[in-house]
């Protein structure tokens, strides 16, 4: 474990170099902790795949009383980790012309498309971490056979609730963005939705499962 | 109570100071380019630091009030005129109801300040009115101001607490910045002589650029272990580095994270200035000390205190 400095009002706490469910678990770990402990003139906890990036004003707290704080919350004997939350099940109508990349990933892995939903559906999976834009939850990890790479040209509109592969990695598009993933499905359920009670889906440390539903259960899934 | 839109400029955008706390799920915090000026403004009117206000890009906007108004504008000089007479910068004037503000030509900086005593009360999002353009999240629908809009206002306060023009404001850069960096957080991906490669010429900000972050073209900077790290977070400021060796300072509305080496992080004192400006400005940096980012952010403060000596 290194603390970095990154300028003068974020430091950045640096787990092993590696994407790994037990260094995220860390990285999550760690993040929850200054979070509770509402160290004054923190402004932002940012967890990552094997960081965290705590923002800060130098002006109310110094470098020195940060990291001492963080030493601190390392060097504490960790808590019984809370129960796990229920993985969470996310609809997607998979393949057609809402999963366009559903053959073509069929082709990669040299299975039928049907097989790919299956393996792509059978998967609990980690939310590693959020980013890119609001509500966009990193996850894996992705059956080898069809982890199939991102697609050599971006497309430059993603609709909204697509769910993509990109090598061992899954998500869910919370917004129309530019995205160069492999699209093999569609949920009716919105990733981030600021209107909401809980505006995001998703939180890193969350598990996954996706289950598959009709075209007809896609059109008519109530709007959470 | 609004504030009419007659001529919008090329990027005029409700900011207040950031969409700060949803970093971790990936909700960029925005803001203003140049913080200090945007303060400044909120204090000549009274407000609180953090009120939103207009931030102005380059070309200004027409703007008329429909009821009388303390207002002050900071940041870049432009020659603005209120009915056709002159109004200062750094400064409160009153605006009647049915006045017409103008910003005309620009002298100097790219964005200007635009603070109105109450504040403008466009609907918060995740608690800030900060505009995120494209996400389409807070300020006026998501979206930079167009001809026709009508910003509400909060009332204007009774009692006038708008404070004596600023003395000495803040240098403005003139199309050329020095700004200080700290090393890190990922020196170590680059080449032992990249810290002295960055500092060895100016940079040119690419047209390209915006307020997510400045494209920059000058000395190449030399990976040392590969342009791709496990991505992580992106704070304000921070020069990226992909393949091609040439750096991004992020900017206001960068994305929470991301995958390439960050080499330096400009000083917060410093962002200001970087903020002032535009796509064809050069900008130099210059590798400081903790010490002196935070010397330099203090002596800041010190300057502010009178400005804001009312707050609470």
């Amino acid at each position: 474990m290194t603390i970095v400095s990154a300028g003068d009002s974020a430091i950045v706490v640096e787990f092993e170099e590696r994407i790994d469910e037990a260094v995220n678990a860390r990285a999550i770990a760690l993040a929850s902790a200054v979070q509770q402990a509402a160290v004054r003139g923190v402004r932002d906890v940012v967890p990552t795949f094997h960081a965290v990036a705590i923002y800060f004003d130098p002006l109310r707290t110094a470098y020195t009383e940060l990291t001492a704080r963080i030493q601190h919350e390392l060097d504490r004997p960790s808590a019984e980790p809370a129960a796990a939350r229920a993985p969470l099940r996310i609809p997607v109508c998979y393949g057609g012309d809402l999963g366009p990349d559903l053959a073509d990933v069929a082709a990669f892995a040299r299975i039928s498309e049907d097989e790919v939903v299956r393996r792509h559906a059978a998967g609990t999976y980690r939310v590693f971490m959020l980013g890119f834009v609001a509500g966009f939850a990193y996850m894996g990890t992705v059956d080898a056979s069809i982890a199939m790479p991102r697609r050599a040209t971006p497309r430059i509109r993603v609709p909204l609730g697509s769910v993509g592969i990109a090598g061992v990695q899954t998500g869910v598009y919370p917004a129309e963005t530019p995205g160069g993933w492999q699209l093999i499905g569609r949920t009716p359920v919105k990733p981030f939705d600021p209107a909401r009670a809980e505006p995001f889906l998703m939180q890193a440390g969350d598990h996954v499962q996706f289950f598959p539903i009709t075209r007809q259960e896609y059109a008519s899934w109530p709007s959470a | 109570m609004a504030l009419c839109v007659i001529k919008p400029g090329m990027l005029t955008t409700v900011q207040d100071g950031g969409r700060w706390g949803y970093q971790s799920r990936g909700v960029p915090v925005a803001g203003p380019m140049d913080s200090l000026s945007f303060r400044i403004a909120n204090a000549l009117v009274g407000n609180a630091r953090d009120a939103a206000a207009l931030e102005v890009t380059l070309l200004g906007p027409e703007l008329e009030f429909d009821d009388e108004r303390i207002v002050a504008i900071a940041g870049a000089e432009f020659d603005a005129t209120l009915d056709g007479r002159s109004v200062p910068l750094h400064a409160p004037f009153i605006v009647s109801a049915g006045a017409r503000l103008k910003f005309g030509q620009r002298r100097r900086g790219a964005r200007a300040y635009l603070a109105v005593a109450g504040g403008i009360a466009t609907p918060p999002v995740l608690g800030s009115r900060a505009t995120h353009v494209i996400s389409a999240m807070g300020g006026f629908d998501g979206r930079a101001l167009r001809a026709g809009d009508a910003l509400p206002l909060f009332a204007a306060p009774g009692a006038r607490t708008t404070r004596a023009p600023l003395v000495s404001p803040p240098a403005l850069p003139d199309r050329d910045a020095r700004v200080r960096v700290m090393a890190g957080p990922q020196r170590d991906y680059f080449a032992a002589d990249a810290l002295d490669a960055l500092q060895s010429a100016p940079y040119t900000i690419r047209p390209d650029s915006d307020r997510m972050g400045f494209r920059l073209q000058g000395p190449p900077l030399t990976h040392a272990r590969g342009a791709d790290i496990i991505s992580d977070a992106t704070p304000l400021g921070v020069l990226q580095v992909p393949a091609s060796g040439q750096p991004i300072l992020l900017m206001a509305d960068r994305q929470t994270t991301g995958g390439y080496p960050k080499i330096a992080t400009v000083i917060t004192a410093d962002m200001p200035i970087a903020g002032q400006l535009g796509p064809g400005d050069t900008i130099r940096f210059v590798v400081c000390t903790a010490q002196e980012a935070i010397a330099a952010l203090i002596a800041q403060e010190r300057m502010l205190m009178p400005l804001e000596a009312h707050e609470a």
